[in-house]
């Protein structure tokens, strides 16, 4: 699903945010990216959904080559994409069913499928109830939720997470946490980048640990050693 | 899935505080553009009064037949650059003269013959009203047998010429320079207004929206502000007017508005400026995201 060889990045003001970054995400994964601020964490989530392009290197999503996509192409590997932020990003005036039909609408599903489908989705992270509220009213697990929510709208492939519980309590985080987990149990590639190495702990996922723009752990590699097929 | 209209009225029912200034701001560049386009049209109006009374005169000989002078007339009507030839008699200029040179009346009914020739009075077509092309046809009519002496007022036919030059040119740069003002004032606020979305901005393409699905409400927003500003500054136009014309009724009488074409123009204008001003903060914008 998700495929990275020999990538670097580095970004115009000089700054080498990736070096020589190899790994391979299959099918059904569960992966956590972790890793100091600044390690490259977020570099490597937003060269998957092509907010940036590598330096060099290949990366490949979902068969889309992410270094040749033109900006009409971008939008076609999005849709395959749901993505949730440390800060949320709900829009504040549109209420929080709104805020999950917007996704819904500015990619074009039929408008008389919208409700169902936002109902179904808020009822999956727990919201069904608030549907008419704005975000403002809710705390910060529950808007949290409600971005999950939006990202799940389209029922994407590969879901992303930058940093989800970074604003939130032990509590909240533990939920937004078993969130991701039912993402992937439905068969969802789930990508969570975070610093909070009490909730990795303990699990059965994959974690690639980054320190300087490089790959400086691979749990996968460290039980089944080196992937002879995975580019050196 | 909401069209682009409907997104682009929700914006105006969302922020109506920034919407409104954005279209007060659209208005008020239009209205200073329209008021100076207001003020051209009855400077022209007015100069076509004047200009209407460019005209070459030629004086007759004495005792020319009037065969000849009919054919003469009709010689000279044919000249391209001429409207109309009339014939007025030394009887007719002498009654005209009594009427308009009153403090002469004395004087002119003590006369025993007429002292004032006939002529020709030859009106010229509205474009050929300047001094070259009344120099043209006097030196033509000049060349007639019958003819004694031709007037066309040069020097006030050529101060004419001069002042229209002039207003035309200082027209056009007063114009262009409010016009490039109202275009930075326009773009300024739609950049704001842009920027107030970024984040909206930025969650669309997260989801996956095409540029062209963010552009449309955008683009929509833009033309429904253009116009509604440029029907702002056609309302306050005709305020303006009405107000110079109830305040000073001995100019204003003779004021007009603008024609339909020129109130069209204003509103294309409007929307056209609001449109690309659209157009450049949001492209700008997006590949910012």
């Amino acid at each position: 699903m998700i495929r990275f060889a020999n990538v670097s990045k580095t970004y115009p003001n000089g700054v080498s945010a990736l070096r020589d970054v190899s790994f391979q995400v299959a099918k059904g994964e569960f992966v956590f990216l972790t890793g100091h601020s600044g390690a490259g964490k977020s570099s490597i989530l937003s060269l998957i959904f092509a907010e940036q392009k590598p330096s060099s290197g290949e990366v490949k999503v979902s068969g889309f080559p992410v270094g040749q996509l033109t900006s009409h192409q971008v939008p076609r590997l999005r849709r395959k994409l749901g993505i949730v932020f440390q800060d949320f990003r709900l829009l504040p005036y549109r209420t929080v069913e709104e805020n999950v039909a917007f996704a819904l609408e500015v990619t074009g599903a039929r408008r008389e499928l919208i409700p169902a489908r936002v109902m179904r989705v808020l009822t999956r992270v727990g919201l069904a109830g608030k549907a008419k509220v704005h975000p403002r009213e809710l705390s910060g697990g529950e808007q949290q939720r409600v971005a999950i929510a939006r990202a799940l709208a389209n029922d994407p492939p590969i879901f992303l997470a930058d940093e989800p519980t970074g604003n939130l309590d032990e509590r909240a985080s533990r939920g937004i946490f078993q969130l991701l987990q039912e993402i992937n149990a439905g068969g969802a590639v789930v990508v969570m980048a975070t610093h909070n190495l009490a909730l990795v702990r303990d699990t059965p996922y994959r974690i690639l640990e980054l320190k300087s723009g490089e790959i400086v752990y691979d749990s996968a590699r460290e039980r089944r050693g080196p992937d002879p097929q995975e580019p050196a | 899935m909401p069209s682009p209209l409907e997104e682009a009225l929700r914006t105006f029912r969302r922020t109506p505080l920034l919407s409104g200034l954005s279209v007060a701001s659209i208005g008020f560049s239009l209205f200073t553009i329209g008021l100076f386009g207001m003020v051209a049209i009855n400077f022209r109006q007015a100069l076509r009064t004047v200009a209407e009374r460019v005209e070459v005169v030629a004086f007759v000989l004495r005792g020319t037949p009037t065969e000849t002078l009919l054919a003469g007339s009709r010689d000279i009507e044919a000249f391209p650059e001429v409207e109309e030839v009339r014939y007025v008699s030394a009887e007719e200029a002498l009654t005209r003269a009594r009427g308009e040179l009153v403090e002469f009346r004395e004087a002119f009914r003590d006369l025993e013959t007429n002292p004032l020739p006939a002529s020709l009075e030859i009106r010229l077509k509205p474009e050929y009203r300047n001094a070259g092309s009344a120099q043209a046809v006097a030196e033509r009519v000049r060349g007639f047998a019958f003819v004694d002496d031709v007037r066309y007022g040069r020097d006030w036919v050529e101060r004419l010429d001069r002042l229209r030059n002039l207003a035309g040119l200082v027209g056009l740069v007063i114009g262009l320079a409010f016009a490039a003002v109202a275009m930075v004032i326009i773009g300024v606020t739609i950049r704001i207004i842009v920027l107030q979305r970024a984040t909206e901005i930025a969650i669309m393409r997260l989801v996956g929206a095409t540029n062209r699905y963010i552009r449309g409400p955008f683009l929509l927003e833009g033309i429904i502000k253009g116009a509604a500003g440029g029907l702002l500054a056609i309302g306050m136009c005709w305020l303006t007017l009405i107000v110079f014309q109830r305040t000073s009724t001995e100019v204003g009488a003779g004021l007009v508005f603008f024609g339909a074409g020129e109130a069209l123009l204003i509103l294309v204008f409007g929307i056209a400026i609001g449109l690309l001003g659209t157009l450049l903060s949001v492209g700008r914008h997006l590949r910012d995201v």
